[in-house]
């Protein structure tokens, strides 16, 4: 899919994650933050590189701001923000295909 | 070496403060401990008050200079002015450096201390509590020397047998008179017991008393008395006293936690402890303070009464006192404006000092004759070691308080604490710190099950007689790894932030420099 505009999902309540895509023209540009870095940091990054993959996203500039937040509701945001950004969020979302 | 709870303690650490490791619980009985007297000043020539004018003044009096240790107490909480008052005096005014705080526990109201310790004015932190900025510098490893991190059971120890030399006490007072016999109660900043001033006001070589009501002499009963005071010195207000007492601690409505607090007492009223006359102490959390709700109804089905409780005291057990469903309070500590309302007011509401609460040292603490003891916990391993101290990202956060001193002392100790708090697992396989170890600890109360220490079998047969069902912490900590996935392992630099004693003196556990997980670099 491809980043047509920049677009936002998730809040930055505890247990959640906002997630915002921009258009970008140099693979996946990621900047995060995490209150649970430490231990999470790592599994957070690959988690949204997973997604973003399966999702065919090629170029985007990513920010993430987790909370705290399960894999799970990560992996939504990300679905959601993309989709958002390519104006595809409204109908016929592909569950259970691309959206897991 | 490494000690009885599996921790790396560096040699070169021990032998620089003289120490051993962590060698399990009670290996210190019947050991002898060297008091050691303070040095103090004689006040033979009658003098109509000790007063002075400012801060300052008392600190020139006392011989204050670099390098000295200073204590303070944490009655007034989150409320307290006096430390950063007296820290103010003596390094902006003064131009003192090199100094050591003693603090009974240290909180937010101390944000203003983590600039002394950056500009290396503050050298060495003593304290239970540790958390917030002062917190997070020590973790970032800008204090000159490791923070020594003790329960309120070891830092009455560690002051009478002079592993902490006080230069000057500091006590802050709700009320005083004009030579220093003080008492948490009668002014406007009331804060009920002064019991962790105790033991320093008797062990300091000068004692500063810092009030905002100065009453007529006598001021009786004093919980400090004038025979150990240098000085006292009237300020406008020494705490904001919306921070110190709470209004009446409310019982939690969360309804996890009141089923994790009906699970402690159906544990409770399980085991062969819980009679006629049994002894209780809990802590203010949301589930472990409902579990008084519970534990009430659970006495009146058996028709029994509970003879004392001891602790940090709070409303709902002054309500039980007052309906004479407990024989006597004896308190270190005041949460709530029922509790200071209550102390020495109420028959049968006593106050005592932090050692004879909880010090292992001498001959009677309360906390070995109690029956239970109900604590919270950030994070519990499979060996039952808890930790109150570093959050799960490593940073110094918390304090053990009376939690290792509780749990070593008392017939039962139960931890309630839910399985996982946001993605963090509580139940978990390392704990980040050892701050009370799993040899004191008993039962294991979270919303996903019950889990007993298999160094209790007496307590597993209770409750399988009870029909209470059980499972191993394995399980729980699985449970806890499916929800919220099984996180890395910190990474620490070498360098030694916090050292934390166990409550007999030998080392339990160091804290290590974090080393941030970085996105950019892995």
């Amino acid at each position: 899919m491809e980043i047509l505009k920049p677009a936002t999902a998730g809040t930055l309540e505890s247990s959640d994650a906002q997630i915002t895509v921009e258009p970008g023209t140099n693979g996946i540009e990621l900047t995060m933050t995490s209150s649970v870095m430490n231990q999470y940091g790592r599994q957070i990054k690959a988690t949204v590189l997973e997604t973003l993959e399966r999702l065919e996203v090629k170029n985007a500039k990513v920010s993430v701001v987790d909370k705290g937040a399960l894999d799970c509701t990560l992996k939504a945001r990300v679905e959601c923000a993309v989709f958002r950004s390519a104006d595809m969020s409204e109908k016929n979302i592909p569950w259970g295909g691309i959206i897991k | 070496m490494i000690n009885k709870v599996g921790r790396e303690i560096p040699d070169e650490l021990l032998a620089k403060y003289g120490k051993e490791g962590y060698q399990g619980k009670n290996y210190m009985d019947g050991k002898y401990i060297q008091k050691a007297a303070p040095k103090t000043r004689r006040c033979e020539k009658p003098a109509e008050s000790k007063i002075v004018a400012s801060i300052v003044d008392a600190l020139k009096l006392c011989g204050a200079k670099d390098g000295m240790t200073f204590s303070f107490h944490h009655h007034l909480r989150e409320g307290d002015y006096v430390v950063n008052m007296v820290m103010a005096a003596a390094i902006e005014e003064l131009g003192l450096k090199d100094l050591t705080i003693a603090a009974t526990s240290l909180g937010k109201a101390h944000d203003p201390i983590a600039a002394y310790i950056e500009e290396g004015k503050v050298i060495g932190i003593q304290t239970s509590g540790i958390r917030d900025k002062i917190g997070e510098v020590v973790s970032a490893g800008k204090l000159k020397t490791p923070a020594i991190i003790r329960s309120h059971g070891g830092r009455p120890r560690a002051i009478e047998g002079g592993e902490v030399h006080i230069d000057i006490a500091f006590v802050a007072a709700p009320t005083s008179d004009c030579v220093g016999n003080c008492r948490g109660i009668g002014g406007k900043s009331n804060c009920g017991s002064l019991g962790y001033a105790m033991t320093d006001a008797k062990y300091a070589d000068h004692v500063v008393v810092i009030t905002d009501c100065l009453v007529d002499f006598p001021n009786m009963p004093a919980s400090v008395e004038a025979i150990d005071v240098d000085a006292v010195v009237e300020v406008e207000s020494i705490g904001n006293p919306k921070k110190i007492a709470s209004a009446a601690a409310r019982i939690s409505q969360n309804p996890r936690d009141l089923m994790m607090a009906e699970d402690v007492a159906r544990v409770i009223a399980a085991t062969p402890y819980f009679k006629e006359g049994f002894s209780f102490q809990t802590g203010v959390g949301g589930p472990s303070l409902a579990a008084n709700l519970f534990l009430e109804k659970a006495m009146d089905e058996k028709g029994i009464k509970m003879g004392w409780a001891i602790g940090g005291i709070c409303g709902p057990m002054v309500e039980l006192l007052k309906k004479g469903k407990v024989g006597k309070v004896i308190d270190v500590q005041d949460f709530d404006l029922d509790a200071v309302n209550s102390i020495n007011q109420t028959p049968n509401h006593f106050e005592m000092s932090a050692s004879q609460y909880a010090n292992p040292a001498n001959k009677g603490a309360f906390v070995n004759k109690l029956d239970y003891v109900v604590l919270a916990a950030l994070e519990i391993d499979t060996n039952f070691n808890v930790n109150v101290l570093t959050g799960s990202d490593g940073v110094l956060r918390g304090a053990p308080g009376g939690h290792p001193d509780t749990a070593a002392g008392s017939k039962c100790c139960i931890i309630v604490t839910p399985l996982t708090r946001g993605r963090m697992a509580t139940v978990c396989e390392h704990v980040v710190t050892v701050t009370t170890p799993g040899d004191c600890v008993d039962v294991l109360v979270t919303d996903y099950g019950i889990a007993v220490n298999p160094l209790r079998q007496d307590i597993i047969e209770c409750l399988d007689a009870a029909g209470i069902k059980h499972v191993t912490i394995e399980e729980l900590k699985e449970k806890a790894y499916s929800l919220v996935g099984r996180p890395d392992d910190l990474e620490w630099e070498d360098k030694v932030v916090a050292i934390l004693e166990a409550r007999d003196g030998t080392i339990l556990d160091v804290v290590r420099k974090i080393k941030p997980f970085d996105p950019d670099k892995n």
